[in-house]
């Protein structure tokens, strides 16, 4: 087990009364590209939280390389390269993605703050925030405010943000949600090119990219996770096909 | 897409409308019958609503008692001059430096809160402050106000005049110096980050960055120039009184901000002139009502412009500009 990156021992989470999970272990190895599936309100969101540190756990522990993180604040995750994104676009709206780049190029080299310094004059970040949204095929709307954007190009700026920090765990939030299979494909067609090296664990519920994409899977179900196995494995269990796949 | 590398210089570069603001406000000085004593308290006010930009405008935090810092600036200048620190240049600077401690402060109690309970908690400093400061009778004059202020020549050259001549360059410089300050802080990666929590304080943590501790910083630095406008307003008329520190000066400034714009640092400057001069007309005209006045103004301008006039104006000249480009038959609008 020396190649676990992510864990988590026990973690037993709860919304007032509402009991989120139990008792959930859970393991991800180095360079593994891990999928999450199971049906609404089964914690998927709730757990990719309790690991980025947005909301604490009632007890248990989250460790990163067999070290607990469980009370590190958020940003100390961040730092250590556990990096996230969200299932509903959480951006800067006024800001369009080359400000957006270039503020978490900004923070990711602690050059933010304090300072009289000129953004402009951080021209090695504002070639590398250039180079990222080109990567992403964003280069063409880098000027255009954010909330403006088609809704798609959002999806992809999401990312992108992510992708700056040069995480080492990367967290995803159903990437494809609100896209079309065909850019659902697109997308992680584009992340898997460009994260080599990166650990991913990505929540998603269309099956055909899970089973392209992922060499892990979890099904989350009723508080726990029910079955953890290759795409193959998990594709023909009989216990997935009766809580989730329903069929 | 040739103007993405320049975008950040061009954002930050001083346009010729600026430039020709700025000359415009020293060349005032020399208008036949201009009122410099109305102008200098608009320079000051401006300096103020500016203070509040950086909270507002720039990250979203509103304050409803922003006097405390302008008071704590002004009755820090007042002490200074009373007890023979007479210097204003090196007096107005370290006024700003208590001001900026309890803005600090401010902002570590402030950090956890927002909406309705952020509005409470600055109001109730502002009239925590405003009480004491009218109680301490033996220490501030209470509300006879501090007596005896000396302020030396600026420069040790110019007496502050009955005509308030160098009151008037003292403000437009110390204006114009802080302006240039605040400017170059909302230009910095600071000043992207400070928006970009304002857009989205959850993801700008998922970011990694600190935005607790932001808010202490942009507190102290906001409440160091209000206090910078007080301590102005002290020296020019040396005189100093606990309506300084009023919540009617609290609101004042809002409401000055409000109709400018936020989230451009001359919107404070514009809303200060509106404000000022209209009450200048209108006081004389009825004296007693002159706050309606000011708050149909504020309701329409809320209403109809939304942002303020100043971000309008701008809109407007950009949709203006797009015409005209497209009438002279030139490439699509920009
Ligand atoms: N902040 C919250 N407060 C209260 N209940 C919540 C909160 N977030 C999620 N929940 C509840 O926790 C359960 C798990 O939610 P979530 O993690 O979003 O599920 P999933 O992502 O698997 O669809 C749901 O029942 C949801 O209603
Ligand atoms: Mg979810």
């Amino acid at each position: 087990m020396s190649d676990t990156v992510l864990a988590t021992r026990g973690l037993h989470m709860a919304f007032g009364g509402l009991m989120v999970f139990d008792h959930l272990d859970f393991s991800l190895k180095q360079g593994e590209r891990h999928a999450i599936i199971g049906p609404n309100g089964a914690g998927k969101t709730t757990f990719v939280s309790l690991i980025t540190g947005l909301l604490r756990p009632v007890s248990g522990d989250v460790l990163l390389d067999g070290r607990v993180i469980t009370r590190d604040p958020p940003q100390a995750r961040v730092k250590a390269g556990i990096v996230r994104t969200f299932q509903i676009n959480s951006l800067f709206k006024a800001l369009n993605p080359l400000e957006s780049v270039v503020l978490a190029l900004c923070e990711r080299d602690g050059r933010a703050r304090p300072a009289l310094r000129a953004v402009a004059r951080e021209s090695a970040l504002i070639g590398e925030a250039r180079g990222l949204l080109e990567q992403f095929g964003l280069g063409a709307d880098a000027l255009t405010p954010t909330q403006t954007l088609a809704y798609g190009r959002q999806r992809l700026l999401e990312i992108a943000l992510a992708m700056a920090l040069k995480p080492r765990v990367l967290l995803l939030d159903e990437p494809a949600a609100g896209l079309s299979t065909r850019q659902g494909h697109e997308v992680f067609e584009q992340l898997l090119r460009l994260s080599a090296g990166v650990t991913i664990l990505f929540i998603e519920h269309d099956m055909g990219l899970v089973f392209r994409y992922a060499d892990q899977v979890s099904v989350f179900a009723g508080g726990a996770i029910i079955v953890q196995d290759t795409p193959d494995n998990v594709r023909v269990n009989p216990r997935v096909r009766e809580v989730y796949l329903g069929a | 897409m040739s103007a993405v590398p320049e975008w950040f210089a061009g954002k930050a570069r001083w346009s010729g409308f600026e430039i020709a603001f700025w000359c415009a406000l020293a060349g005032a000085y020399f208008l036949p019958n201009i009122d410099i004593a109305l102008l200098s308290q608009i320079f000051i006010w401006g300096l103020f609503a500016m203070s509040l930009d950086l909270l507002l405008g720039y990250r979203g935090i509103a304050s409803l008692g922003h006097a405390a810092f302008f008071g704590a600036g002004a009755y820090c200048a007042g002490f200074l001059g009373k007890y023979g620190w007479g210097e204003p240049v090196s007096g107005l600077l370290i006024s700003m430096l208590p001001a900026a401690a309890l803005g600090w402060l401010t902002g570590k109690l402030v950090q956890r809160v927002s909406g309705v309970a952020l509005l409470m908690v600055t109001l109730g400093l502002n009239l925590i402050l405003f009480d004491f400061v009218q109680r301490s009778t033996a220490l501030t004059g209470g509300d006879d106000g501090l007596q005896g202020i000396a302020v030396d020549p600026l420069l040790g050259l110019f007496r502050f005049d009955i005509f308030g001549r160098t009151a008037y360059w003292y403000s437009l410089g110390a204006l114009f110096a802080l302006f240039v300050f605040l400017r170059a802080f909302v230009h910095s990666p600071f000043g992207l980050a400070l928006t970009g929590s304002r857009e989205n304080a959850r993801r700008m943590i998922m970011l990694g960055s600190p935005v607790e501790g932001d808010i202490s910083i942009v507190f102290a630095v906001s409440a160091a120039a209000a206090a910078a406008a007080g301590a102005l307003l002290t020296q020019t008329t040396q005189f100093v009184s606990p309506a300084t520190l009023s919540f009617q000066r609290s609101a004042d400034v809002l409401v000055m901000l409000i109709i400018g714009g936020a989230g451009r640092l001359y919107g404070g400057l514009i809303g200060a002139l509106i404000f000022l001069v209209m009450k200048d007309w209108l006081a004389a005209l009825s004296p007693v009502y002159w706050y309606f006045w000011i708050g149909l103004l504020l309701v329409l301008v809320v209403s109809f412009f939304r942002k303020g006039v100043l971000p309008s104006l701008e809109t407007g000249m950009r949709g203006l500009i797009a015409r005209l480009g497209k009438a002279r038959g030139g490439g699509p609008p920009a």
